[in-house]
């Protein structure tokens, strides 16, 4: 008897946030798997012409720009997460060795996650300026002819490193964080052990710091694996609506920007069963990446 | 022998000297790295056209030559205000939802005992592994079917659209869980003893204790309502009824010729400010927040 009206008082504290994602989570999970085979789907009438199996992944694969999407996603993921991890990894350690000014080099290494994405690639993008920008004037100091970085015809190349540097710079400032609290929580034993012995700094960087540092590495990289696969507003910011270049649209479209310019035809009958193929395509992606981030965190013992 | 053990002492300091200046060093050049593109954004805002189209670039302006005019020119490109007033609302009422949904459910997974609680939570868990986009497209449907996507869409609807979605976390329930988990039973007991109701104890006991973590979620979910681009964009009918982060993006697109950089630069800090303010003030509970919660937008 008791235990029946606690079960009916539980779910009276869980209905409000069960009914919402019922509706915007739960649902939406089995009908992207339903659109996604169904064939020509109109979502105003909510009429389709059958059902398909291979049909809509067909689609998007076949679209030119799914090539170059998923090329442009792999280069930013595998270029800008190692980059970052490393550099993040040698300012935390630097940060870890001073005392005085920590605090204020500590916020001034965070401030890139509180900016908005948008505002600050619009600023990188004139950094970026070909006769303006203060990348070109700095570049000029070491006798390097005006790149065209991101402007006019700006070639793709040139174009995927100025947004790479974009995004490394914007995500630095979580690792260098979450790094930060991990080496503060390693045991000075180890280093007086180390001192004792009169290791070498970069022996006991490699030996000591980056081993204890390791789990937490891992789940950084796998997290940030994840999140890369995901980039889509960095490049609205740095080049807008286009996705490219000026003469060079969509040379930086990624996986995300296809979802959202099938959604965009959302009228068209079928660019919504594409919308979720291509977002099905990305969920398997980020998959591979979960289950190894499940067992990195098996050997982080906490919850 | 002495003197030689004294000098090679006096060596090791010295060695430790440099090595401290050089990590220093290194810092600074890094840091620098990152402030850079803040100075870039904030020394164009302030300069004329004349200035901005210089090459090499104008480093240094002399705040008697700053051009405050660029921040009113840039409220004339686009709504700003407006859509400043948009984020607010979106954001209060969004956040909100959040925190009490976030409230209730903690409690019943941290503090209730019932049938398949655990099996429910493991959903709960699990959901938290499946990108955004895939929700985004069906949400879109369902919105319009609410009819609150159409082409005669009100501010309401647009409000609703941009909301309902946002009205709970998985996220930041299972955040506050751990929270909640941390408060001993003792103190449950002990109310229970007093006569307390669990709902008076979730509200009087609990909810205070757990303000700084219910801060924190608080804090991260505004910053994400102001940060927004693509849902509201998505869902938005009217021009007017955009997010600051849509009207920074849409005012300066770089289709039609000349672009103000010095407008635009302008533009970006009146986005920017408000959220480095914000961190400013409550950096203890955004920066505590982050860490433990390992998010990313």
């Amino acid at each position: 008897m008791l235990e029946d009206q606690s079960n009916v008082k539980a779910w009276f504290y869980l209905l409000p946030a069960l009914i919402l994602l019922g509706i915007f989570i739960f649902y939406p999970i089995v009908n992207a798997v339903f659109l996604v085979f169904v064939d020509n789907y109109n979502y105003q009438t909510g009429t389709y012409d059958g059902f398909t199996l291979l049909d809509n992944f067909r689609y998007v694969l076949s679209d030119n720009n799914f090539r170059m999407a998923m090329l442009n996603t792999m280069l930013i993921t595998f270029v800008s997460v190692p980059l970052s991890v490393i550099i993040a990894l040698l300012i935390s350690v630097w940060l870890n060795a001073i005392k005085r000014m920590q605090g204020f080099f500590q916020t001034v290494f965070f401030l890139p996650y509180v900016t908005n994405a948008i505002a600050i690639g619009m600023a990188f993008a004139f950094m970026f300026n070909r006769r303006y920008g203060l990348i070109n004037w700095f570049i000029g100091l070491f006798g390097i002819e005006p790149v065209n970085w991101v402007g006019m015809g700006a070639s793709w190349g040139n174009a995927m490193i100025a947004l790479i540097i974009y995004i490394t710079w914007l995500t630095l400032a979580f690792k260098i964080l979450v790094f930060l609290s991990g080496l503060q929580g390693i045991d000075k034993q180890y280093y007086e052990a180390a001192r004792v012995d009169s290791a070498s700094k970069s022996r006991v960087f490699l030996k000591i710091t980056v081993p204890l540092l390791s789990p937490m590495i891992m789940y950084i990289t796998v997290t940030s694996f994840i999140g890369a696969f995901k980039t889509y507003t960095e490049v609205i910011g740095m080049f807008g609506e286009r996705l490219g270049p000026p003469g060079n649209d969509r040379a930086m479209i990624t996986v995300v920007a296809l979802v959202y310019r099938a959604l965009d035809r959302s009228g068209v009958p079928g660019a919504l069963s594409e919308a979720a193929a291509a977002s099905l395509i990305l969920f398997a992606i980020t998959l591979v990446f979960t289950f190894i981030n499940m067992q990195v965190s098996k050997k982080r013992v906490h919850y | 022998m002495e003197e030689a053990l004294y000098a090679s002492e006096k060596q090791v300091k010295r060695r430790q000297r440099i090595r401290l200046a050089s990590v220093y060093a290194l810092i600074i050049l890094f840091a620098i790295f990152i402030i850079i593109p803040f100075y870039w954004m904030v020394i164009t805002a302030f300069k004329t056209m004349p200035q901005v189209e210089t090459a090499p670039p104008i480093l240094w302006l002399n705040p008697a030559d700053w051009q405050w005019i660029n921040f009113s020119l840039a409220l004339e490109q686009a709504p700003f205000l407006r859509y400043t007033l948009n984020t607010v609302v979106v954001a209060v009422i969004a956040t909100t939802g959040t925190v009490i949904t976030t409230i209730l459910t903690a409690f019943a997974f941290a503090r209730l005992n019932f049938k398949g609680r655990d099996a429910l939570f493991m959903v709960f868990i699990a959901t938290m592994m499946i990108p955004g986009e895939i929700f985004v497209i069906t949400n879109y449907i369902t919105v319009s079917r609410f009819g609150w996507v159409t082409l005669d869409q009100t501010y309401f609807d647009a409000v609703l659209a941009m909301t309902m979605p946002f009205m709970t976390s998985i996220f930041f329930i299972f955040f506050l869980r751990q929270a909640f988990k941390t408060i001993p039973d003792e103190l449950y007991y002990a109310a229970k003893v007093d006569g307390k109701t669990d709902w008076q104890y979730l509200w009087q006991i609990m909810v205070p204790v757990a303000i700084p973590t219910i801060t924190t979620i608080t804090i991260l979910n505004a910053m994400n309502t102001w940060n927004a681009y693509i849902w509201p964009r998505l869902v938005s009918m009217d021009e007017e009824f955009q997010l600051v982060s849509n009207g920074l993006r849409d005012a300066f697109d770089d289709q039609a010729g000349r672009i103000m950089y010095n407008e635009q630069m302008a533009a970006a800090i009146i986005v920017t400010v408000p959220l480095i303010i914000a961190f400013l003030l409550l950096k203890k509970y955004i920066m505590r927040g982050v860490s433990r919660s390992g998010i990313k937008g």
